[in-house]
């Protein structure tokens, strides 16, 4: 267990709660009831009941075999994309929803980037029956529209944000100054693995259910008790915690973390945050975080609005400085080309977010018996836009 | 002796307490503020280290923020203007700002810069307690800089206590549950939450900041307690273009003169 949070609420030298007094109550609540509620007997079946009828779960593993020929190695999909709601973020909103019920609160507040972690939160919020504000960076209500729609028609009000580069950094800041200004009635679902503890370690606990089935499901498909690889993009790092949870004390397993290069790690536009980040605080945590010679954040880019983060979850950070999980990283341009390899391949057209992490399966040497778990996060619905365009530009 | 202290032993009550934002709403701004809070007779001020992203900081704060960094301010530049400024002024300086510009700039060179500058104490908001304990506590007593806790209605007896027993200097009493700028009145749960304060017997005093804008607000907040810090609705009066010769000097004439 030497990768789990310790007592103060650490990874190693990541993680903490560095929070204003205001918010001190809220999380103190949080960390003294978290563990109780998730080990409840009640919730457990509740949780393991959505996951199954409303999520879809266990989300299949598929075996790719003409992507595994063209690779000449044995890759399996975590198909992730095929949950409710299009994406791995509604195993955390319901998980969270029933915690925030069990606190007794009214009103749920969340951010979004890409707005997939919005809508599986507008949507446990309308099952639910309960209050929900989305804070979503300007350009992004702009760049992902049909989101947006998505988070209206399902009874959610979305906050457009205006400060700061108005993206998920920004979106993230007015959603703690929301709960700072609404601290009794409101509970706030951080969609992934950051902010002040106990988030980082509450998220990382309810996407471990992709881990968990990982692990029967390699045994019923293969035979083998674990695979060879496990691939995962990676920008808060919910998916990636999720992916990696139960094989992290097990050294069979090569863990490899995919982040958004954006236009390269070198070129000043990306939002690989372990290659070109320092370590910092940033949204209640310390961690690696993309930062500038006196401290401020930078604004970090990508193609993919989930990934488009300049931080990461402290217990990824730690992962990568205690050498359990090797960083890379893929360019807008290898993710796009990875999105249509997989489409064409195999028909499933994948979110920008997880096409990063195809995207190395061109870097890696694998032997032809290696098995190799790649998780497809989410589907690609909400970047047509994107990959309507490079079909144009490359003329596919 | 800080001169914190010294100001709260010469005067009780009516402290007044002007934060604004260095390098806002010039880069060069601060000293000329600086001078012209002090020649209108406010008791101390706060002087803000622009942060990308100030998480207790409403709408007008974000903003100075993000205009002092966009004109090129940082805390090494900081220090640089205010190197001068003890030679005309006496009254005490705080520094309020992130942790993470501060940890960047290095916690035990950024005590001994504020020592040879002469600031007496800093608010750094998300700079839990129990870290600035574990790690820094040292530091701040070797240079005898003070470090300022917050407190807010929702923190508990027990733990206002401990911040209490911690803190040197005056405790900040954040009004409401809120970030910085929200003036929606001195209500009934302000002055029970004021009341119950007083009724602690604590070892600091306390300034009342959070919501506190105008003469009424001021005078409501010295009432429970020692005095208030006005922050958004100075700083938006510094941004706006008038023409007051004396922005400043009439700013703070509307608060302490009614």
């Amino acid at each position: 267990m030497k990768y789990h949070v310790d007592e103060r609420g650490y990874y190693g030298e990541f993680g903490g709660a560095f929070i204003p007094e205001m918010m001190y109550p809220n999380i103190r609540e949080l960390r003294e009831n978290y563990i109780k509620i998730l080990d409840d007997k009640g919730f457990r079946d509740e949780f393991s009941t959505l996951l199954k009828e409303y999520a879809g779960r266990p989300s299949p593993l598929f075996h790719a075999r003409r992507l595994s020929e063209f690779y000449n190695t044995q890759i399996l999909l975590k198909r992730e994309d095929l949950n409710h709601t299009g994406a791995h973020k509604i195993n955390n909103t319901i998980g969270q929803i029933l915690i925030a019920k069990r606190l007794g609160k009214t009103r749920i507040i969340a951010e979004t980037g890409a707005g997939q972690h919005g809508v599986a939160t507008a949507t446990v919020c309308a099952l639910m029956g309960l209050e929900c504000v989305i804070f979503m960076g300007k350009l992004d209500v702009e760049r992902q529209a049909p989101n947006v729609l998505r988070m209206k028609m399902l009874g959610a009000r979305v906050v457009p944000v205006i400060s700061g580069n108005m993206t998920l950094k920004d979106a993230t800041s007015e959603a703690i100054r929301d709960w700072i200004n609404n601290p009794d009635d409101t509970y706030y679902i951080i969609g992934s693995v950051v902010g002040p503890h106990p988030y980082p370690d509450l998220v990382a606990r309810l996407q471990a259910v992709i881990s968990e089935e990982i692990m029967w499901q390699i045994m019923e498909k293969t035979g083998r008790p674990e695979p060879d690889y496990l691939l995962a993009c990676v920008g808060g790092g919910s998916n990636a915690a999720g992916s990696f949870y139960h094989y992290l004390d097990n050294d069979n397993v090569k863990l490899i973390a995919v982040e958004a290069a954006g236009l390269g790690t070198d070129s000043g536009e990306t939002a690989a945050t372990i290659a070109t980040g320092s370590p910092g605080i940033l949204h209640g945590s310390r961690t690696m975080i993309m930062q500038n010679d006196d401290g401020q954040i930078t604004e970090p880019y990508s193609i993919s609005a989930g990934l488009d983060y300049p931080g990461i979850g402290p217990l990824l950070a730690w992962l990568d400085r205690s050498h359990r999980v090797f960083f890379d990283s893929a360019t807008d341009r290898e993710a796009l080309a990875a999105a249509f390899r997989l489409t064409r391949l195999e028909g499933i057209i994948p979110a920008l977010e997880p096409a990063h992490a195809l995207a190395i399966l061109d870097k890696i040497r694998f032997r032809p018996d290696d098995v190799v778990v790649v998780t497809i996060s989410g589907r690609g619905d909400k970047d047509m836009q994107a990959y309507i365009k490079y079909m144009n530009d490359m003329s596919l | 002796m800080n001169r914190i202290d010294k100001l709260f032993r010469n005067k009780k009550n009516n402290i007044l307490s002007i934060y604004f934002t260095a390098g806002y709403p010039e880069l060069t701004s601060a000293e000329g503020i600086i001078k012209d809070l002090c020649a209108a007779g406010v008791d101390m001020i706060e002087i803000g280290m622009p942060f990308s992203d100030p998480l207790a900081d409403g709408p007008v704060l974000q903003q100075s923020n993000c205009a002092a960094l966009k004109n090129g301010m940082n805390i090494h530049l900081l220090f640089t203007q205010l190197e001068n400024i003890r030679k005309e002024v006496s009254i005490p300086l705080i520094l309020m700002g992130y942790l993470n510009p501060v940890l960047k700039y290095g916690m035990e060179k950024f005590c001994l810069k504020c020592a040879a500058t002469g600031i007496d104490g800093v608010i750094i908001p998300d700079l839990p307690p129990e870290v600035w304990t574990e790690q820094f506590r040292p530091v701040f007593e070797k240079y005898n800089l003070y470090n300022i806790f917050l407190i807010s209605p929702r923190t508990d007896d027990d733990r206002i206590r401990k911040l209490d027993s911690l803190c040197r200097g005056f405790l900040y009493i954040v009004s409401s549950s809120s970030t910085t700028g929200k003036s929606e009145g001195f209500d009934q749960a302000k002055v029970e939450y004021l009341k119950r304060l007083q009724g602690m017997d604590l070892k600091n005093p306390g300034l009342t900041g959070f919501g506190i804008s105008d003469a009424d607000s001021f005078s409501q907040a010295c009432r429970y307690s020692q005095g208030a810090i006005i922050g958004s609705a100075f700083v938006k009066r510094l941004g706006e273009k008038t023409a007051e010769s004396l922005p400043v000097r009439d700013f703070v004439n509307s608060i302490i003169s009614a």
